[in-house]
Parts: structure tokens; sequence; C-alpha cells
């Protein structure tokens, strides 16, 4: 080890959350986790909830790989980040289905799938067993950021633009569009709630992305 | 010890599983009393929702207690009342695997705030991929449906999982069990635009035929044990 410790949050590592969340988005970018993505978007309240739980997985199996990347036997590296994983993934169900059963009805099985989201293995094989604790659980939550992010954003639109609503944790569903509004002649986009609005939904965002940030297109 | 070597890889997953199953199994267990104080809310709210009693999360149990309370028991084939049973209790799951004469028929009673008595009846069946349930409330004339709400484990979203919607659940309401004979007659769940005018069949989903259909044979099994009871 080095005498002079790096600071917690240096450049560096700070850089590990905000890549993320930009030039290295899980969603947009690597097109991981896409899903999900497309599956829980209909409603605001279950894709935050959704977004906390794989952050809490990504963030977790990163600091317990990380920690025991050094023991882990190379033959079986998969097996044991599938178990940690898994693991984890029971812990957010079975704490969902206890304070959130509502929530844990909606989110259905794509909470036993947070399992399968590449981004969580991805991570765990790219990160997690070739960097310490500390960077690993930022990379971590700059991972679940950047997919809860996009999640959020497409979850958003679709619900306000496919019902006038927004429901959020506690807080339960807001009409966000007035009713003069329909009294004017607007109608809610019923195309919004279903799901392949999701996927253009998600398009556009690449788009804009891509045309804002002209590194990320491919020559 | 050689990280790599066999010993050490065995010993390292045995331990891993032992300390994951045990961490696990203390969680689920510390976990359960709230999931199934949630899953009983979560039933009376269904129950409710049969007899078209919105409830929610908090006043479920109030709502409940409220409208049938006490008023609920357990009846075996010939339409009479099972002692010792508690119909809230009942695991419909088992009840249906075991031969007619032998399960137990819950039944829950229900005053409307207009004075009207409605018969909610739970119903379970199998779906495409796993367990589907409901309950279907009968007016006082024990033939005429007032309601019906089903729910499933694991069907396809935007398929099979329609069912929970009200465009498949409501016009379940109006339809009559008994034909006009006094025959137990079931209703029936059809391809999609077939049922017009047919007391006695509703409208599937298209593309969730499986569960479409496993909703009618569930109502078919489930309901048919009741026809002593319904009749009198």
């Amino acid at each position: 080890m080095s005498s002079e410790k790096e600071p917690l949050f240096s450049a560096k590592n700070l850089k590990l959350i905000t890549t993320p969340l930009g030039a290295q988005n899980p969603i947009t970018i690597q097109v991981l986790g896409i899903c999900s993505a497309l599956a829980v978007t209909v409603k605001l309240e279950p894709a935050i909830v959704l977004s906390i739980s794989v952050m809490f997985v990504t963030v977790f199996s990163n600091l317990i790989i990380s920690l025991l990347r050094n023991t882990i036997p190379a033959r079986i590296r998969i097996i044991v980040q599938l178990v940690v994983v898994a693991s984890l993934v029971i812990i957010v169900d079975q704490v969902l289905k206890a304070f959130a059963y509502e929530v844990s009805l909606q989110l259905s099985v794509f909470v036993g799938l947070i399992i399968t989201n590449c981004i969580i293995m991805g991570r765990l094989e790219a990160f997690a067993l070739g960097n310490k604790p500390w960077p690993s659980v930022l990379d971590g939550i700059g991972n679940g950021a950047g997919y809860g992010f996009i999640l959020i954003v497409v979850a958003f639109f679709r619900e306000l633009l496919g019902t006038g609503f927004l429901t959020l944790p506690g807080l339960g569903a807001i009409q966000i569009v007035p009713d003069v509004f329909y009294q004017w002649g607007y109608a809610n986009n019923g195309f919004m709630i279903l799901p392949p609005m999701a996927l253009v939904v998600v398009g556009i965002i690449i788009w804009v992305q891509r045309s804002r940030n002209k590194d990320l297109i491919e020559s | 010890m050689d990280r790599q070597g066999n010993t050490y890889t065995f010993l390292y997953a045995s331990v891993m599983v032992i300390v994951v199953a045990a961490i696990l199994a203390f969680l689920a267990q510390s976990l359960k009393p709230m999931q199934d104080k949630n899953a009983a809310v979560a039933k009376k709210m269904d129950i409710l929702k049969s007899v078209q009693i919105e409830s929610t999360a908090a006043n479920a149990e109030e709502k409940y207690n409220k409208y049938i309370g006490e008023n609920a028991y357990v009846l075996d084939i010939n339409g009479e009342k099972k002692p010792g049973l508690e119909a809230f209790t009942v695991d419909l799951a088992k009840e249906v695997k075991k031969g007619d004469d032998e399960r137990a028929y819950p039944i829950y009673e229900c005053k409307l705030d207009n004075g009207q008595t409605k018969y909610i009846i739970p119903v379970r069946g199998k779906g495409l991929w796993g367990p589907i349930w409901g309950y279907v409330s009968l007016d006082d004339d024990k033939n005429t449906v007032f309601g019906a709400t089903f729910g499933h484990k694991g069907e396809t979203p935007g398929l099979g999982a329609e069912i929970t919607t009200d465009m498949f659940q409501k016009p379940f309401t109006g339809k009559k069990l008994f034909d006009e004979n006094g025959q137990f007659a079931s209703i029936e769940v059809v391809k999609k635009g077939q049922s017009q005018g047919d007391l006695h069949k509703v409208d599937g989903i298209s593309g969730g035929t499986i569960t479409s259909v496993g909703v009618g044979t569930m109502l078919e099994d489930c309901l048919s044990g009741y026809e002593k009871f319904l009749k009198n």
C-alpha cells in the first residue's frame, strides 16, 4: 500500500460515479438491462423501487465480491458471483414483500430477474474482481444510478403522457395534467403505456445523448 | 493452501453455501409475520373488491370487519356447515386437490350498506404458467353474479395477466350460474366476441386462451361444489 492515501472522493473515484451516468451509461450506451427498463416503466413508482433495488444489488455485490476477490477460486468465480447476486436479490424480494407489498406485486418477476440483469454480473467481472472495495462501491453506485436514472426518465414520460398522473412512493397517484387541459381538447396518449413506447422513449434518449456528445457516435 | 486446488475450491463452495443459506433462512423467518399480514390484507382487499367495495391496505381490515366480519363459514358438499373450520384460513390450494366430497367450501356473506346480502365464493385453478385464483360474488338469489375478481401468480403480462383487468372482470356481472331449468351451467370463458347475449358465457382474452379457459374450468370446478347450498 502506498503511504499517501488517496482521498475518498478523489477525481478518479468520482469519475466512477459520473461516467456510468453519461458516457458509459449501462442502458443507453452499453445497452444492458434493457428488458426490465422496458417492462417496469409504465408507472413511476415501480421504476423508482426497481432502480433502488438494482442499485442496492450493484453496490453490495460489488462490495462483497471485491472483499472476497483474493480468495475466490478462479474456476468457480462465476458461480460465486451468482450466489452473491442471487442472495442479495432474495433479500430485496423478501424485504419488499414485507414492507412494500403492493409494489412487490407490481414488480412481480422483475425483482427476481435482477439476478439476470447483465449490468450486475458485468460490473462484477469487469470491475469488482480487480479493484479495491471502495472504488467498487462507487462503481456500483454509479452503474446502479445510471440504470435507475434512465428508468425513471422513461417512466416519467410514459406515465405523464400516457395517463396524466405520476405515482410517487408514499404519495400515490398525483394528477399532473390539469383538468382544464382535457377540456381544451388535450388527450392522454394511451400508446405510451404499451411496451413498444418504452423502446421508442429509450431510443429518443439515446438519440438526444448522442447528438449532444459527438464522441459517442461510431465512425 | 493452494487457491486453485480442488480441496480449496470444494471447501470454499461449501462454506459459502452454508453461510448464505443461514443468512437467508434467518431473514425469511424474521420477515415472515409481516409478509403473512400483508398477504392477509391483500386477500381481504380482493374479497371486498368482488362485491365492488374499493379498499386500501390501510382500511381493508376495518371494511372487512364491517361488511363481512364473522359472517364467513365453511360448507361441505351437501351445503351443510362444517364446524371447526374458519373460512378465511382455508387453504384453497390444498382443497382443490381433494375429492369433491372431502373438500371444504368456504363462503363469505357480505351485508352491503343498502341492506343487500351478497355471497362471496373463493375459486382457485390453473392458468398457463401457474395458479390463478379469484372471488365470485352472487346476489341473494344465489344465482346471478354480482362481481368477480381474479388474480394470478405469473401469467404473461398483456395476455393471460389481463384477467386481473376490469375489461375481463366486468362482463361477469349479471351472468347466471344456473340455467332456466335450474341445472348448474357455470360460466364459460369463450373466444372474444362469441359471448354476446349468453348468460353463461364471457369473452376471453385474445392471445391468452389457456389462461381464459383456465378461468372457465376453475369456475366450473370450484362453484359446482356449492350447488346444493346455492339451490336452497
